[in-house]
């Protein structure tokens, strides 16, 4: 299969809000595949419709051959899924919940014990795992959940936002091992997130999502090329003026602005910082602040929807 | 086979909640103690009561069994609404394994647990000057199993329409106040008015407390089969609805 998930024309309404709209995606089986978008961009529902934990209102998808409306108990014994909010029992052990989990999945009992010790392996929990979940950093919960996720070796294993509301030292370790885990495992790991950092780490493939709607949809690599720009962002004290006169240099690419900056993109930035200041100085227009950025998955998104992740989707 | 696996799997982990939470068990035991020797003794001094041998404080015995298993079995199966809200529910609903399979282990891990607290009260029987035997013993575990089971279905039915722990006080004092206060647990369901005689004969935990009173103190309203008999139905009716409920609702709870 060279897709593992295909979605066609798929549609989520609640009442007269569209979270997603017609969206197309095909996600290469064995990748790493990121959906990218702000908060209340439909990230979640659209991965709850392909887990089938939402039906969809139009469009189809499919994950692992299986229709998710038709098939939805293959679908489920073909997937792990880590849900954005913790899914834990307190009162339960590491263990109970990993064994809990097989069981549940239909682990062959002969291969249980194997498959924990695997798992265990991965997640470093250790002598942790035999004590209950509430005595557990919020580290060792994600690393819990995604090893549960793993335990009946899905095809596909969906993380909502893996990282959110971790420190920076334990979403290191969280992008580590999901990056060990797509290299030694035969799984597609199709996630969501809001961090462009993270999905430019770990991402085979990006879309970019946006209000229900796919944007564009390549490697991140590609998508910072497309830009075919570094990023020269400017603070000036005549902003409107300075706007249209930059537009007619040879060199700029595009120029906009955003968020009371101007940014300008242009090829091989390094040299051309002087220019632009100079240019400013010969039409009077004061330069209170100048820098250059090589592009980033934020310059993507800025490019596509004119404006920041952080500022939110609706 | 997997599914059966399933339903051991959702069975297993209530009864370890059971255990370790520990001052539920505790209190399990200690309320229905109150119930017989404070209230027992209390209101049996200040009333004559002539219907059994022991006097009141016996008489309500079998009553604060079946008040027990349902307060912990319709509760428990509420508590649905808790691993809702912390997302655990959703970890179930997902897995590849059928609605009624979740529904049914539910059930059966609550109806043990209610059976443990039934148990361990019928070892305290001496506390009311009863003689408990092996038959009394079993027979008792029998309808405490069943009643509970159905016990368990309602709660389960009850939470499959709830969102929010929010509704609890509802659920307190609409469903199971009404059940208890009008199972006859702690009044005889003879000579009643009439509107109070209908709404306890419209009670299920009625039959069960008079099944109970049946084996255990050997005096009933009814024959101890067709209390069986009804509390059976009961039981059926209310594990499958909710089985089905679950099935046709499964978008709603995840």
């Amino acid at each position: 299969m060279e897709y593992i998930i295909e979605t066609k024309d798929i549609t989520k309404k609640f009442d007269d809000f569209t979270a997603v709209d017609s969206v197309n995606l095909k996600i290469p089986t064995n990748s790493v595949y990121g959906v990218l978008g702000p908060n209340g961009a439909g990230k979640t529902t659209l991965i709850s419709m392909l887990c089938t934990i939402l039906r969809p209102t139009h469009g189809s998808a499919t994950v692992n051959g299986y229709d998710i409306v038709k098939n939805p108990k293959e679908v489920r014994a073909s997937i792990g899924i880590v849900f954005q909010s913790r899914a834990l029992d307190d009162i339960l052990t590491g263990r109970e919940h990993l064994e809990m989990h097989a069981a549940l999945y239909g682990v062959p009992k002969d291969l249980r014990e194997k498959r924990l010790e695997e798992v265990l392996d991965l997640i470093a929990l250790g002598s942790k795992v035999d004590e209950f979940v509430k005595t557990y950093s919020g580290g060792m919960k994600r690393r819990l959940e995604i090893g549960r996720g793993l335990i009946h070796h899905p095809k596909v294993l969906f993380l909502d936002e893996p990282t959110l509301g971790l420190d920076p030292q334990t979403r290191e370790s969280i992008w580590e091992y999901i990056q060990r885990l797509n290299q030694e495992e035969e799984v597609t790991v199709l996630m969501t997130t809001h961090y462009m950092e993270e999905a430019d780490k770990l991402c085979d493939e990006v879309a970019i999502i946006n209000q229900g709607n796919i944007i564009t949809a390549d490697s991140p690599s590609n998508l910072k090329r497309e830009l075919k720009a570094d990023t020269i962002t400017i603070r000036v004290d005549k902003a409107e003026e300075f706007l249209e006169r930059a537009k007619s240099l040879a060199f700029v690419k595009d120029i906009f602005e955003a968020d009371s900056e101007i940014k300008i993109m242009v090829e091989r930035g390094d040299y051309l910082v002087p220019e632009i200041v100079n240019f400013a100085n010969q039409h009077n227009i004061f330069v209170n602040s100048i820098e250059l950025e090589h592009p980033n998955l934020e310059d993507v998104f800025l490019k596509y929807t004119g404006r920041t992740i952080g500022e939110g989707g609706r | 086979m997997t599914e059966l696996e399933g339903i051991y799997t959702i069975w297993l982990r209530e009864n370890k909640r059971f255990v370790r939470y520990r001052s539920r068990i505790l209190t399990s035991v200690v309320t229905p103690l109150l119930w017989l020797l404070i209230f027992g003794t209390g209101l049996g001094s200040a009333v004559r009561f002539g219907g059994v041998v022991g006097g009141y404080k016996t008489f309500i015995y079998p009553g604060i069994i079946g008040q027990t298993i349902l307060f912990t079995a319709v509760f428990s199966g509420v508590s649905v609404i808790i691993d809702r809200q912390y997302g655990f529910l959703k970890e179930i609903l997902v897995a590849p394994i059928s609605r009624p399979a979740i529904v049914f282990g539910k059930a059966l891990g609550i109806s043990t647990t209610a059976l443990i607290q039934g148990l361990i009260l019928l070892l305290l029987s001496f506390v009311v000057g009863i003689q408990m035997t092996i038959e009394i013993f079993l027979q008792s575990a029998v309808v405490i199993l069943l009643i509970s089971l159905g016990l368990a279905g309602l709660g389960l039915l009850i939470a499959s329409f709830t969102d929010s722990m929010e509704g609890f006080n509802l659920i307190l004092s609409f469903i199971v106040l009404p059940i208890f206060l009008l199972s006859g647990a702690l009044f005889p369901v003879t000579n009643l008015p009439s509107w109070l005689q209908i709404a306890v004969y419209l009670d299920p935990l009625t039959y069960g407390v008079d099944a109970l009173r049946a084996i255990i103190l050997k005096t009933s309203v009814l024959p101890l089969y067709l209390s069986v008999a009804i509390v059976s139905l009961f039981t059926i009716l209310m594990v499958l609805t909710s089985a089905f409920i679950f099935s046709r609702r499964e978008q709603e709870l995840m």
